[in-house]
């Protein structure tokens, strides 16, 4: 019995940050003072609140250490482990109200979340199956193969209202129906682990956290299909969350829980990791399904749809890890609980990823239909060093911007795509009045350019043309009748192309269009980027009444574009001048323009 | 595993042990065990595991044990305070012996071993 458990982050963003050397730290001076009887270490998924990391958690007391240091180990064990002291200049500053310690669910970032499909992230050792069973994992597996037939777990999961939570938002309940009605002598069950938005990383979290609660959902959702084979689409630049997966797959099967003849039932099932090469188009389905077959990943039409023909031309259904990171809960707890959180028509919560210009980085829990202003304003802790808000995008490439003065909008699926937005995996990034709107168009369609697979004209050639016309506009060559041609490029692509890449392609840049239509027109008319990001609209200048001649910014120049001597003014030659920016930085007076 | 039974009682045992995790509760009896340099060089320690191991055994579950610093009556240690609500008792000079009778009257019988306590020692 271990009296005291110290969870130190083991997540992607807290291992680069050094977890690693924390836990090790941790073992050698908890062995050095005799509690390796009395305290536990244990190496836990993402909590959550990246931007503090490497995080540390000691309970009973529930103590949150944030920004731990190897060298601080010591003193927490010495101090906290061994006397009882709570080191509290190590506490998150959050939590520390004078004498008191505020609990973590009090905390701005905490309060405001609900954790479902993150519940055992950073409350659990993801390699330690039993840990997962003490939180009644695979209790749902159990009572699903015991109690429910397979039309009982699919009405259940058509009750509770869930929907895709990877992007396109399809009922799951009725996805699952149409593979369990199809004939088959073999069905498949695939987990879509391709997260491709620039991001987004709550599946990547879950699996490194949770990975059971994958395993688990994705066997009931077998059972009630009909299927006995399971595959993970896992991009290989995850390696954390492929290990914890591939080991969690080794211990379930050591348990019974994975294989022949499962709890004593008859049902069979068994699961397989592919690893994917990274390729953003991978995570269209039909894509995926090719790419585990073996071959090149490209779309094919739809229909016919998975549900009828998919892997190897056998009824499949695939899901996102978030989803299936639902579904134990939702058959324990039952569908009107699901149902009980969110709005009329999205339910249950959704993981965001927030990035950008926010405090507060990490990844958010909430019920469907918070507004915007709740998770940048509240969760997020606002915009840093006292920036205005400006717009955050969502969905990725795929997805569209919400204005500032859209920040009341709830994140649900319909009001997203409502405003031109669209939910998309859950990626959240936040921009200030530094950004500027036509950069980011520009910056998500590279991506897409980049991404697309090259099989349908209007994405592979269509998004090259639309970015060339962006890139006409932010150096400085843009017409007025640009922007017609945008939208009529961007409408004919949205229309034409074969599957979601290209669809979805140009929403970045109409949306922005959209709503920043402004700034296009600054970039077009001015020949000015209001943000001062578009460097070909961009020039730097001395003012000749501020400079001292101290020579500085002579001296860093890069490309010796400035000219002048001692104790005189300086002059910048435009056509040498390389608009980096180094000799603002450096001048001492102010006497640095960019305008 | 074999069957639904098999799965029950790994998530007992696991129980046990995850419930560590959930003391930041409200409401929960809180056990303090003083473990400053006063606390430890009187015995402090033992006392801690013992709270540990009778919780375990007798398989309580909404109770935290926990380690406090020293509150100054340095000459009683091993000080223990048992917290629940507004209700705070001290106990003093504590062993491992003690505990038991603190775990079985107190924490669970819920009357405090008045014998025990800082007020029995004046």
């Amino acid at each position: 019995m271990y009296r005291s458990h110290v969870m130190v982050c083991g997540g992607t963003g807290c291992t680069s940050s050094g977890s690693e050397k924390i836990i090790e730290e941790f073992n050698r001076e908890i062995a050095a003072v005799g509690l390796n009887e009395e305290v536990k270490v244990i190496r836990t998924g993402c909590f959550g609140l990246c931007a503090l990391g490497p995080i540390v958690v000691v309970y009973p007391e529930g103590s949150f250490y944030s920004m731990v240091k190897a060298e601080d180990v010591k003193e927490i064990v010495d101090e906290h482990l061994l006397k009882g002291r709570v080191v509290t200049r190590l506490l998150y500053d959050e939590t520390v109200h004078g004498e008191t310690i505020k609990s973590l669910n009090e905390t701005e970032f905490y309060r405001h979340q609900m954790r479902v499909a993150l519940r055992n992230c950073g409350r659990i050792d993801p390699d330690n199956i039993e840990e997962y069973i003490g939180y009644d994992g695979y209790a749902a597996l159990g009572k699903v193969l015991t109690e429910m037939t397979p039309d009982d777990v699919i009405k259940v999961i058509t009750d509770s209202g869930l929907r895709g939570r990877g992007g396109g938002g399809f009922p799951t309940g009725r996805k699952w129906r149409l593979a369990a009605v199809n004939e088959s002598d073999q069905k498949y069950v695939c987990c879509n682990a391709d997260e491709g938005d620039p991001g987004a990383f709550m599946d990547r979290s879950i699996l490194e956290g949770d990975p059971h609660s994958v395993i688990e959902a994705m066997a009931i959702a077998a059972y009630a299909i009909g299927a006995t084979k399971g595959y993970v689409y896992i991009r290989a630049e995850y390696p954390i969350a492929v290990q914890r997966l591939q080991k969690a797959i080794e211990d379930a099967r050591a348990y019974g829980l994975l294989g022949k003849d499962i709890f004593g039932t008859g049902f069979n099932f068994d699961l397989e990791i592919k690893l994917g090469a990274g390729a953003f188009v991978c995570g269209e389905e039909t894509a995926l399904m090719r790419s585990i077959e073996g071959n090149r990943g490209e779309p094919r039409p739809r229909p016919p749809y998975p549900a009828l023909k998919g892997l190897f031309g056998k009824p499949t259904i695939l899901n996102n890890v978030e989803t299936y990171a639902n579904i134990p809960q939702i058959i324990l707890k039952g569908a009107d609980w699901f149902a009980s959180m969110g709005t009329e028509k999205s339910k249950g919560t959704k993981v965001f990823a927030l990035g950008g210009k926010i405090k507060n980085t990490g990844l958010v829990e909430i019920p469907m239909g918070t507004t915007l202003r709740t998770v940048i304003e509240d969760i997020g802790g606002g915009i840093p060093n006292g920036k205005q808000f400006k717009a955050a995008q969502t969905g990725g490439p795929s997805g569209g911007c919400i204005p500032a003065s859209l920040i009341d909008t709830p994140m649900d699926y319909d009001s997203l795509l409502a405003i031109g937005s669209m939910m998309g995996s859950g990626g959240l990034i936040v921009m200030d009045e530094d950004t500027c709107m036509v950069d980011i168009a520009k910056f998500f369609l590279q991506f897409t350019v980049e991404e697309s697979c090259g099989k349908c004209a209007p994405c592979r050639i269509g998004t090259k043309r639309l970015l060339e016309l962006l890139d006409k506009i932010t150096s400085g060559n843009g017409e007025m009748e640009d922007l017609d041609k945008i939208e009529e490029l961007a409408t004919f692509i949205k229309e034409n192309s074969q599957c979601g890449l290209g669809q979805s392609a140009p929403n970045p840049v109409l949306s922005t269009l959209h709503y920043f239509r402004d700034e296009y027109i600054s970039h077009i008319k001015d020949k000015k980027c209001p943000a001062g990001v578009c460097k070909s609209l961009l020039t730097y200048r001395i003012m000749a009444d501020k400079c001292k001649g101290c020579t500085l910014c002579k001296r860093v120049c890069p490309v010796g574009a400035i000219s002048g001597e001692v104790r005189n003014p300086h002059a910048i030659d435009p056509a040498k001048c390389i608009k980096c920016g180094a000799c603002m930085a450096g001048c001492k007076f102010g006497a640095i323009v960019r305008e | 595993m074999k069957s639904l039974r098999e799965l029950q009682a790994i998530r007992d045992k696991m129980k046990a042990s995850v419930n560590t995790r959930e003391g930041a509760g409200e409401g929960k009896m809180r056990i303090l065990v003083g473990m400053a340099t006063c606390g430890i060089a009187a015995g402090a320690r033992p006392v801690l595991n013992a709270f540990s191991e009778e919780i375990l055994k007798r398989d309580i579950h909404d109770v935290i044990v926990s380690q406090t610093g020293c509150i100054g009556i340095c000459q009683f240690e091993p000080v223990v305070e048992v917290i629940e609500g507004d209700k705070k008792t001290t106990y003093v000079k504590m062993d491992p012996e003690k505990v038991k009778r603190v775990v079985v009257e107190h924490v669970i019988g819920k009357n405090p071993v008045t014998e025990f306590t800082i007020g029995a020692m004046k």
